[in-house]
């Protein structure tokens, strides 16, 4: 069942189209990433479905087409530059926000499950980064949604912190909640998306698994190892799966796709060529970002 | 909504320095300069009443209305705005609206004591009359703060920065109460300062004020400006108000 259905999104800030013709869904239970760069509309993008802003053009269609209040007692939202006040509890914040909704979680387990429970009369300004992002989640999902909306949830953590944040992500999604995250950080989206929808400059770019994306960098695949002086590389540009043979003195460097690695120990085994210093390297999403709109994400 | 209110209210009293200060200084002044002899003699400037009859009690209501008003409600709110607090309100079912309300109940409800710490404790230490039309006084009071605390909200939605806020707040608020007769009585100032200040916020209420404190009912045409003064000022911040 899809959750999110976007159509033709389009949205315009002074005469500048920031999110131009976006079109996804979500399935329900997924973990579906909005990557790219900063300012690339996709933190536009997720207000106007979370009902936050109006769009110029195309349609959005949340939980079979939901508005307004009934639209956000399903949808749990945390977005970038919100905060709490500064001298709420953290007990009071949970407590006060569980009244917003209909059917609101036990806020007790929800502050235990983010590990706020010893923090639980610390007022907000005192908490750390992570903590606030932790006590964020949590308020995002103390209305139990069927939806929750993360956005750039990890920017700023420390590494640690930010592992311990997708662990929860993953532990909430496990219990059925569906999870649109927005992020500018690769890592994060190979780690935790089922699909992504790339996006760069307002424009969707495209919309598919990790690995799918990966794959569409033609040569993905990269080899080098060193080999004994005499060693030919006829040997190997003639496989299907090489793309390019560069040598450099005794160091080979083998671009291509597929089973890429595979092919050349085979090829090096029956020919008799024992490699050393044999190393493989995948592309990353930063690859195929770079690959499909000719830019870096990361700056 | 009631634990929207009850919050609030634990967040505002864990800041007390702006309504204790709303509230004593304008009963110190009142105390301290009741005591001051001359302000205790029949004046002629005044029509023959004391500065403490009315004058002095009556500007300093409205003093400690305008500190919690144009002061302390647009503070709050536009830190809210901007530190995002509104933003993250915003994404919940429970209308932002709400949070408004339940500030100012709370500036109010400064304002309110403060107003009857002045009345009562004027009472007890310096013998200033009990209000003479208590119904009116009340009513006027109310009417009056309204919409001062309009204004605030305006202040509140066009203010982009906590500082701009706390500079626009002052920038309204010495003048409205120079011309309101805070500092020289309204009776003293020029004709022309007096008119301009009959169709400014606070020049009526304080007249009212002092009119139902003597005992008088309050003039229609100050009734009138305080009344416009909410309804062009509510709706202007309803328009304008930002959320982020």
């Amino acid at each position: 069942m899809k959750v999110i259905e976007v159509n033709g999104l389009r949205k315009k800030y002074r005469d500048r189209f920031v999110v131009d013709d976006v079109s996804f869904s979500v399935e329900e239970g997924e973990i579906f990433g909005v990557l790219g760069p900063n300012g690339a509309g996709k933190t536009t993008t997720v207000e106007c479905i979370a009902g936050l802003r109006v769009p110029d053009a195309g349609t959005v269609k949340v939980l079979g087409g939901l508005h307004h209040a009934e639209l956000k007692q399903r949808l749990g939202v945390q977005l970038q530059s919100s905060a709490m006040p500064a001298k709420i509890k953290v007990w009071e914040a949970l407590d006060l926000y569980s009244s917003f909704y209909r059917d609101p979680a036990d806020w007790h387990a929800l502050m235990e499950r983010v590990g706020l429970t010893d923090k639980r009369n610390t007022p907000y300004a005192k908490l750390s980064g992570g903590q606030k992002q932790r006590l964020s989640i949590a308020l995002a999902l103390v209305g139990r949604p069927k939806v929750a909306i993360l956005d750039e949830l990890t920017t700023g953590l420390d590494p640690q912190a930010r592992r311990d944040t997708w662990e929860l992500i993953e532990q909430v999604r496990a219990d059925g909640v569906t999870i649109l995250l927005v992020t500018h950080f690769m890592e994060e989206a190979e780690r935790l998306c089922d699909r992504l929808a790339l996006i760069d400059a307002g424009r969707l770019v495209a919309v598919d698994s990790p690995a799918g994306l990966i794959a569409r960098v033609q040569d993905s695949q990269h080899v080098t190892f060193r080999a004994p002086a005499a060693f030919d590389t006829a040997l190997l540009t003639g496989l299907p799966q090489v793309g390019e043979v560069r040598r450099d003195g005794a160091r080979i460097e083998v671009t291509g796709s597929g089973e890429l690695l595979l092919a050349i120990t085979t090829a090096l085994s029956s020919a008799g060529v024992v490699p050393t210093d044999l190393r493989a390297e995948q592309a990353t999403l930063d690859d195929a970002f770079l690959a499909l709109t000719g830019r870096k994400i990361s700056t | 909504m009631n634990k929207m209110i009850i919050t609030e209210a634990k967040l505002f009293l864990r800041e007390p320095a702006g309504p204790i200060f709303a509230i004593l200084l304008p009963l110190g002044l009142l105390l301290g300069l009741g005591s001051i002899p001359g302000f205790r003699e029949p004046s002629a400037e005044l029509g023959g009443q004391r500065v403490i009859d009315t004058q002095l009690p009556g500007m300093m209501v409205i003093l400690s209305v305008a500190t919690m008003a144009l002061s302390a409600l647009p503070a709050v709110l536009v830190t809210y705005r901007e530190s995002g607090v509104l933003r993250r309100l915003s994404t919940t079912p429970m209308p932002p609206l709400r949070l408004l309300v339940a500030q100012v109940i709370n500036n109010v409800a400064v304002a309110v004591l403060a107003a009857a710490l002045l009345v009562g404790l004027g009472n007890v230490f310096l013998g200033v009359a009990l209000p003479g039309n208590p119904l009116a006084f009340v009513g006027v009071f109310l009417l009056g703060s309204a919409s001062v605390f309009g204004l605030g909200l305006l202040i509140a939605a066009v203010a982009p920065s906590t500082k701009s806020a706390a500079g626009i707040g002052s920038l309204l608020m010495f003048p409205l109460l120079f011309v309101a007769g805070m500092w020289i009585p309204r009776e003293m100032l020029p004709t022309l300062v007096q008119r301009i200040g009959d169709f400014l916020p606070l020049s009526p209420f304080a007249q009212a004020l002092r009119d139902t404190w003597a005992g008088h009912a309050p003039q229609p045409l100050h009734l009138v400006v305080m009344a416009a003064t909410l309804l062009v000022t509510g709706a202007l911040s309803a328009r304008l108000f930002r959320w982020e």
